[in-house]
């Protein structure tokens, strides 16, 4: 279901806009990896065409009754979350403008809880189970099964905090978690199985072809003699540089954490300098600060009134703010000081 | 592929405003619609002046009114959703219709209804007098960036081809005496499922050899520019200044 115009108000929509286009920012890059230079185009794009024609296959449950799929966890098990972000996003962005499905304003947290969420929550449970499990084809299912059950209520509840922070009306939380996470449960055992079958399918006929189960490709034996011998390995590529992926993931959750849960329990009296200054009377002449009435004011979201709650989503936007600037910055300084070989942009974009 | 690529929202016209450049139609539509879901909920007449608006553009569309209530329905999940609002929101309570109903919960109802339809009702509007093709152009001169309008132009193009042919494997199936009625059916969908994503990501690799096969390193080569003249801005903002100056009224009434 696509979030219309005027459900989330005009400043939350934004900053999930920025949320939105930073992810497909990061996962334009992603997926060149993914798929390969110059074939990340035609080959996503058509992803992208059997994501939208994947959504019309009706799977009936019963009595009249039918769902379909919604292909986020799909996309990231079969052609990895880079591509899979960006395939959703494009199929919501033209569902947006073409089919007026889903409001335009909105389309930054449609992209956020059903591209970003959904897909990045599936793949990181896959790629955890999938390193835990032995690696056959039926743990390579079982953990699409498992990923894509619990994405679809994770999208939900990504949709309800956003609710909480820009909600334009103010239904009880309690009720609006319980609701959206409750159908959605209901909705993700659909979604696992049909995704769990899929993933299976075409593992029996392309295994090659489903990015999630890279490491199950068997190494290639030739038969001498009647006998089967190993292929020699072919020479070793040279060593890539080291990722910093990992390290920069690891970072990123950890200050999530922090931020997010740690904060809850964080000491409630103010710090050090404020206390001082609250027991010596400095503070009397102190202005509140300009951006006192922000929504963010005081390390609080406005209209949230639970203290921890609060602070904790504080602390989470706060964090992913600053990463989103922070890369940005990083993302311009970098690309100043490597400018593009000339041979590979003969027709600069109009 | 062969009908051409106009969509079914697309009704083919020489309006003033299928004349218009699609960057500028683009910009509008979502000025105009910031601007609308910024506007305070309580000031019920600017919302009736927005809808004046767009039925306006309609009208110089030449969009016939059927045609844009039609469409107006995809909307309907989110009504019933509106409509349980005034129920579970808790508030001041008040009697419509012999039914104890909250006010919170009626604002909300209709902030959303509001909102919501008369950006749909934009989206129509844009999508009805534009063609794919230079909808794709007009969202790259936005600065979009390239790579997604080639991936976005890909989907739009095989979208299409791939639907036909997931419609082709439900009348095989069919045609072979089955038929979809349960859970334990979901097995073969599931199988078709993953047929088409094999034959669509190998037709995305035959695709991707053709067109290296005829020159392409990456970048798609533009052939028309789409320049706008500024009295074509100028036409193409008039939707969004007036909703704004109605945006500005509402929040000083």
């Amino acid at each position: 279901m696509h979030v219309p115009d005027g459900f989330i108000n005009a400043p939350v929509s934004a900053v999930a806009g920025v949320v939105a286009a930073g992810a497909v920012a990061v996962s334009l890059r992603g997926a060149r990896r993914e798929l390969g230079g110059e074939r990340t185009a035609p080959l996503a794009g058509l992803v992208a065409a059997f994501i939208f024609a994947v959504q019309m296959l009706n799977f009936p449950v019963a009595a009249g009754t039918s769902g379909h799929l919604l292909g986020g966890a799909l996309a990231a098990i079969l052609v990895g979350p880079f591509t899979g972000v960006l395939c959703i996003a494009v199929v919501l962005l033209m569902q947006g403008i073409l089919f007026a499905d889903g409001g335009l304003t909105a389309l930054g947290v449609n992209i956020t809880v059903m591209g970003v969420v959904t897909t990045l929550v599936a793949y990181a449970l896959f790629r955890g189970l999938t390193g835990v499990l032995p690696r056959t084809r039926r743990s390579t299912t079982a953990a699409a099964f498992v990923a894509a059950l619990v994405s679809v209520p994770a999208a939900a509840a990504a949709f309800t905090l956003i609710y909480a922070v820009g909600g334009t009306t103010d239904v009880p939380l309690g009720k609006v978690l319980t609701a959206m996470v409750g159908v959605h449960v209901l909705i993700g055992i659909g979604e696992a199985a049909i995704t769990a079958l899929t993933v299976g399918a075409v593992l029996a006929v392309r295994p090659d072809l489903v990015h999630g189960a890279r490491g199950l490709a068997a190494p290639l034996k030739l038969r001498v003699h009647g006998e089967l011998v190993d292929v020699p390995a072919p020479a070793a590529a040279p060593a890539a540089p080291r990722s910093t992926r990992k390290v920069w993931a690891t970072g990123l959750a950890a200050a999530l954490l922090l931020a997010g849960f740690v904060s809850f329990y964080a000491s409630a009296s103010p710090d050090g300098l404020e206390k001082v200054a609250a027991d010596k009377g400095i503070d009397e002449k102190t202005q509140e600060h300009g951006a006192a009435d922000s929504p963010l004011a005081d390390y609080g979201v406005k209209d949230v009134d639970d203290a921890r709650l609060s602070g904790g989503l504080a602390g989470v936007i706060g964090v992913g703010a600053t990463v989103v600037v922070g890369s940005g910055v990083f993302w311009a300084v970098r690309r100043r000081s490597t400018p593009q070989a000339p041979v590979t942009r003969t027709t600069e974009s109009v | 592929m062969g009908a051409g690529h106009a969509h079914k929202l697309y009704r083919h016209g020489h309006s003033p405003v299928h004349a218009l450049p699609p960057h500028c139609k683009l910009a509008a539509v979502l000025c105009f619609v910031l601007v609308v879901v910024s506007t305070p909920r309580e000031a019920v007449w600017a919302f009736a002046l927005y809808a004046v608006l767009l039925a306006a553009v309609a009208a110089v569309a030449r969009i016939p009114a059927g045609f844009l209530l039609k469409r107006l329905l995809i909307e309907v999940p989110f009504v019933a959703f509106a409509l349980l609002m005034p129920f579970v929101v808790p508030g001041e309570q008040t009697e419509l219709l012999g039914v104890s109903v909250s006010v919170p919960g009626l604002w909300g109802a209709w902030n959303v209804l509001a909102k919501g339809t008369l950006g749909v009702a934009a989206s129509v509007i844009l999508a009805s007098t534009t063609e794919l093709r230079s909808l794709l152009l007009g969202l790259q001169r936005l600065r979009m960036p390239p790579l997604l309008v080639q991936i976005a132009s890909f989907m739009i193009r095989y979208g299409d081809v791939i639907t036909d042919e997931l419609r082709r494997m439900s009348i095989a199936r069919r045609s072979r005496g089955f038929e979809a009625s349960g859970v334990r059916h979901w097995g073969v969908l599931a199988k078709t499922a993953g047929a088409l994503f094999i034959r669509s990501y190998e037709r995305g690799e035959r695709v991707h050899l053709a067109m290296v096969s005829r020159g392409y390193t990456g970048a798609m080569p533009v052939i028309d520019e789409m320049t706008a003249s500024r009295t074509q801005w100028a036409y193409a903002g008039a939707l969004p200044l007036t909703a704004l100056a109605v945006c500005l009224l509402g929040w000083t009434v």
